[in-house]
């Protein structure tokens, strides 16, 4: 107890604000939590966690060191059928976690009808709504094919998708090029001219990229992405940055790769004109850096947040393919002119991977450009970044945020710390029309919603409850 | 009328914010009647109850808020909810300003390196699980929240003494550490007197009168009142003294409690042996052999053992001190029989209304011998329990700060309401022939107590007054100048209205049982 009495008082005060004025007025260093109840309060389980806590750390460490060993590359391009894992002429792979067609929102429904007009496996919107519904498509989520989708997430077997390979680990993911604004099939439109650019995408942009790619070998996307975190991309709802780097980096290569400079010109402005050309990429190399991490008994590390319009999914290091889920909530967003949060679908995509892997929502503070979606101000970006260090496990080793003297972007998300501390990883996103085919209507933000992580805790306890019995 | 709801999901303010949004949401324009709770099933059921439930408020979970409204129907339902929205907007606004804010424990002490000290003040079914991650990390606690599990406190304050830490709480109201006020807390002087207290009002009398008195204080450790009790087995009052003895900027342990267990006497007793410094104590309610034999100085009231304090941290023989007492207490006896005249034959008894617990406790010991005895809603010693505690029954001594009280509503030292209603209606009551009442001033409590108490006090004697009754009101007056209410101007303020302001809540006890008394007669 002397040493209560020998040094200087500095207090941390946790509840009432007005003990913390005191100590202000009286200045004595102290700092005010903004405290909240936890989100669990089932005393067993937490019993249990805290009674793994040394082997959770444990695991915690070496997911966390699998996902900044990560050396997420471009490595080149194949047909989905090709080179993704598991997939039929059947298969459409879309965004979050399992869903069926009569579990479907609007824009999930009309990218699944567009796709499959794409592939030819129907001729009409009404018929492919037949096709969806009759039992013959198989529905699987991106995630379980080493693949992530922005929105709705389609991949069907004929899109060229990006083959991204981890020089670390070794293991592959792959996405699909980005379509760009306005109609496009992953906001649900499935007209004639956004099924035209799907095939355009397949017959000349693909062909066109992947002789680049070979001439340009693989591209490093880590660097990428740390050198636009630092050019005011947060590579989710900022992309600029990125995709221009991207663009220099291969433009040498379309241009000595390419049949013709109206061949050359035509591929390399698409991407110059579609400024989230790079998110499908940040996307793949954040999701090539969790799978490394995926199947560490025991971590309590958050290795997917994904949305399927419908329902919120997260999947945890220590408990193997399960999802644990809760209903998707809409964003509060800044709305394009004449729509509202009435038109809003509820949030969707995979895209959250990139919060997942501690940027998007967590790297906000990197993007100033980008404030107004998060309430307005700069310092608001700040916060939110700030906060999520509070819930994740470690500091980035290459991404850095310039404002924050260059502290590595909060990395590693402890479903253990978001149910203890109450604080909710942060997300900012684009917004979907509810209807089919409307397209992109906002742009805002969102904490994810309590369920999927309560649900991961209890489960995580339960396995840790068996794993000490073998 | 209709009735509806807003539900915030994951939304979460302590309880006096939640206070001042319900106030804020009540005087939205079209609001008839409202709750702002959290959305636990004791809640809901308590808005089904008062037929504010509605269906969009069933999913709420214990970590949302609830907005529970009945319409006045002035307004349309989308202007209230607007208002309400409102309401929030504000407070978010001017959550970010200012200094800066942690989100966790953990996060906190990445921001103050070297935190040494946690004053935890969560809702009580929380607060044991955040107590114990301080002292995990290694911190110091005071727990402020009460309705803490006995037996959550009994592992908490076993960890932290074999870790060498401190617990006090939980229900811990104040403390001095190394001269730093923490909860509700006076701003005395620093000086020899230690102390260790489990009564949080208690310690702010004796660490007030012994600043009053020219001394000052080395640290005042709180226990909160269980700690003395047997199943806790005074674990942090042993400890205290154990640090107080060891302290050297410590020359007088001084220990304020209510009787504590039989064990727990024998363990203070030993560790009083065990020091060299002179030990005073009071312990309201206990035998005055208590401690014979013991070389414990105890004292019969938080005044007599502050001044005996006082009196050996200056190197003085007490008793000089207890002849001074006595003749101020037979100057206020004869003070008593002056007040007396002009009182109607109808006004016979006492009726003292405290905001701080053991002030009530105090004032029912040395009114005790009043004829007829005195009747409390929180009974100590001998007095009888009220059948009703909105009634008083001959003489009556009540806690405002009694929980039958408090529910959803700040402590009485903060807001006046509850006691000033009382006030107002006890100056109706032909039988009243003294008011006795208590102020507490230091941090936490209410910050501007003269516009909440005079106006008040004026009306009841004018109440009086016009039933051709003349009503004497007496008041302590607890805290220092250096509290932020200044002491001296608070006194002064109420003396030029006519009230009898005493230096202690045992001299106003006195005073007040003094009129009493001779009306009795």
């Amino acid at each position: 107890m002397g040493n209560l009495f020998g040094s200087e008082l500095r207090v941390v005060n946790i509840g009432l604000k007005s003990f913390h004025t005191t100590l202000e007025t009286e200045r004595v260093p102290s700092v005010h939590v903004d405290w909240r109840p936890p989100l669990v309060a089932d005393d067993d389980a937490v019993a249990v966690i805290e009674a793994n806590s040394a082997r959770i750390r444990t695991a915690n460490e070496n997911a966390v060191q699998k996902i900044l060993a990560s050396r997420p590359a471009l490595a080149g391009m194949g047909r989905a059928i090709d080179v993704v894992p598991g997939m039929n002429s059947h298969t459409l792979l879309h965004a979050g976690p399992p869903v069926t067609w009569d579990a479907m929102c609007g824009p999930m429904r009309g990218a699944v009808i567009g796709a499959l007009i794409y592939e030819r496996l129907a001729p009409s919107p009404e018929e492919a709504a037949k096709l969806a519904s009759s039992g013959r498509i198989d529905f699987a989520p991106c995630h379980e094919h080493a693949a992530v989708g922005p929105m709705a997430g389609i991949v069907s077997p004929s899109m060229p998708v990006f083959v991204l390979e981890d020089g670390s680990a070794g293991n592959r993911a792959f996405c699909t090029m980005n379509e760009g604004l306005g109609k496009v099939l992953r906001y649900g439109a499935y007209s004639d001219d956004v099924i035209e650019r799907l095939w355009w995408m397949e017959k000349v942009l693909y062909p066109s990229l992947r002789k680049a790619l070979e001439c340009a070998g693989s591209i490093d996307l880590k660097s990428i992405i740390a050198q636009a975190l630092q050019m005011g991309d947060e590579v989710h709802n900022r992309n600029r940055a990125a995709t221009s780097l991207l663009y220099r980096a291969l433009a040498p290569a379309v241009l000595r790769t390419a049949d013709d400079r109206e061949a050359a010109a035509g591929v390399l402005d698409f991407i110059n004109r579609n400024d989230h050309f790079f998110l499908n990429l940040s996307m793949g190399a954040s999701k090539l850096a969790l799978d490394a991490a995926r199947n560490i008994p025991c971590s309590s590390i958050v290795v997917a947040m994904a949305r399927n319009g419908t329902e919120f999914g997260v999947q945890l290091a220590g408990t193997g393919a399960r999802w644990f889920t809760g209903p998707s909530p809409v964003p509060e967003a800044l709305f394009f002119t004449g729509y509202t949060r009435e038109d809003a679908n509820p949030d969707i995509g995979d895209s959250s991977i990139t919060e997942t892997a501690g940027l998007g929502g967590f790297a906000i503070a990197s993007s100033p450009a980008i404030v107004q979606f998060v309430g307005g101000s700069a310092g608001d970006a700040v916060g939110y970044t700030l906060r999520m260090y509070e819930i994740t496990t470690a500091e980035n080793n290459v991404y850095k945020i310039p404002y924050l003297d260059f502290r590595g972007t909060p990395t590693g998300i402890d479903v253990i710390k978001v149910v203890g501390k109450n604080i909710l990883p942060f997300i900012d996103t684009g917004v979907a029309h509810r209807n089919a085919g409307v397209g992109q209507i906002g742009a805002g933000v969102l904490s994810a919603p309590p369920e999927p992580f309560i649900r991961a805790y209890a489960a995580l306890a339960d396995s840790l409850s068996s794993h000490k019995e073998q | 009328m209709t009735v509806s709801g807003v539900l915030r999901r994951g939304e979460y303010y302590d309880s006096v914010t939640m206070m001042l949004i319900a106030k804020r949401v009540g005087a939205v324009a079209g609001v008839a009647d409202s709750a702002v709770v959290m959305g636990t099933p004791g809640n809901k059921s308590m808005l089904a109850s008062s037929g504010l439930m509605t269906p969009e408020l069933a999913p709420a979970a214990d970590t949302d808020l609830v907005v529970a409204f009945r319409l006045n129907g002035a307004v349309p339902l989308q202007d209230v909810r607007a208002g309400i929205d409102g309401v929030f907007r504000e407070l978010r606004s001017s959550k970010n300003a200012g200094s800066v804010t942690a989100q966790s424990l953990e996060g906190a002490i990445g921001i103050l390196p070297g935190a040494n000290f946690a004053l935890i003040s969560v809702a009580g079914a929380y607060a044991a699980p955040v107590a114990m991650d301080a002292l995990r990390r290694g911190l110091h606690v005071m727990l402020f929240s009460d309705n803490v599990p006995v037996s959550r406190e009994i592992s908490l304050k076993t960890f932290a003494r074999d870790s060498g830490l401190f617990v006090m709480g939980p229900d811990c109201g104040t403390a001095i550490i190394g001269g730093v006020p923490l909860g509700f807390a006076n701003v005395v002087s620093r000086g020899p007197v230690g102390i260790v207290a489990a009564s949080g009002t208690g310690l702010q009398e004796v660490s007030s009168l012994i600043s009053n008195a020219g001394s000052g204080i080395s640290q005042a450790i709180g226990t909160g009142g269980r700690d003395v009790k047997k199943e806790v087995g005074g674990i942090m009052f042993l400890e205290g003294m154990k640090a107080l003895a060891a302290d050297p900027a410590t020359a007088v342990l001084l220990l304020v409690a209510k009787p504590p267990d039989e064990e727990v006497v024998k363990k203070i007793v030993a560790a009083a042996r065990g020091t060299e410094k002179p030990v005073v104590a009071v312990i309201l309610g206990a035998s005055p052999e208590m401690f014979a034999g013991s070389g414990i100085r105890q004292t019969s009231t938080l005044e007599e053992a502050a001044l005996f304090a006082a009196a050996f941290a200056r190197g003085e023989d007490p008793s000089a001190v207890a002849d001074r007492l006595q003749k101020r207490n037979m100057e206020i006896a004869r003070r008593a029989a002056g007040e007396t005249a002009g009182l109607a034959p109808s006004q016979k008894y006492l009726r003292g209304l405290f905001s701080g617990g053991t002030f009530c406790d105090e004032a029912q010991l040395i009114c005790s011998a009043l004829p007829g005895g005195v009747c409390s809603n929180v009974p100590f010693g001998v007095s009888r329990r009220l059948k009703d505690h909105s009634k008083s029954e001959a003489h009556t001594v009540i806690d405002f700060g009694d929980d039958e009280f408090t529910v959803g509503r700040p402590h009485p030292m903060i807001d006046y309401t509850t006691r000033n209603e009382r006030i107002l209606r006890e100056a109706e009551d032909p039988a009243c022939a003294v008011l006795l009442l208590d102020i507490v001033l230091g941090y936490g409590s209410n910050p501007d107590p003269l516009a909440g108490i005079l106006p008040v006090i004026g009306d009841a004697r004018s109440a009086a007054v016009r039933s051709g009754r003349r009503l004497p009101v007496v008041c302590s007056v607890t805290g220092t100048d250096r509290d932020p209410q200044n002491r001296s101007a608070v006194a002064g303020a109420l003396q030029a209205e006519g009230v009898l302001v005493m230096e202690s809540n045992a001299a106003a006890c006195r005073l007040a049982a003094g009129i009493a008394a001779r009306k009795g007669k």
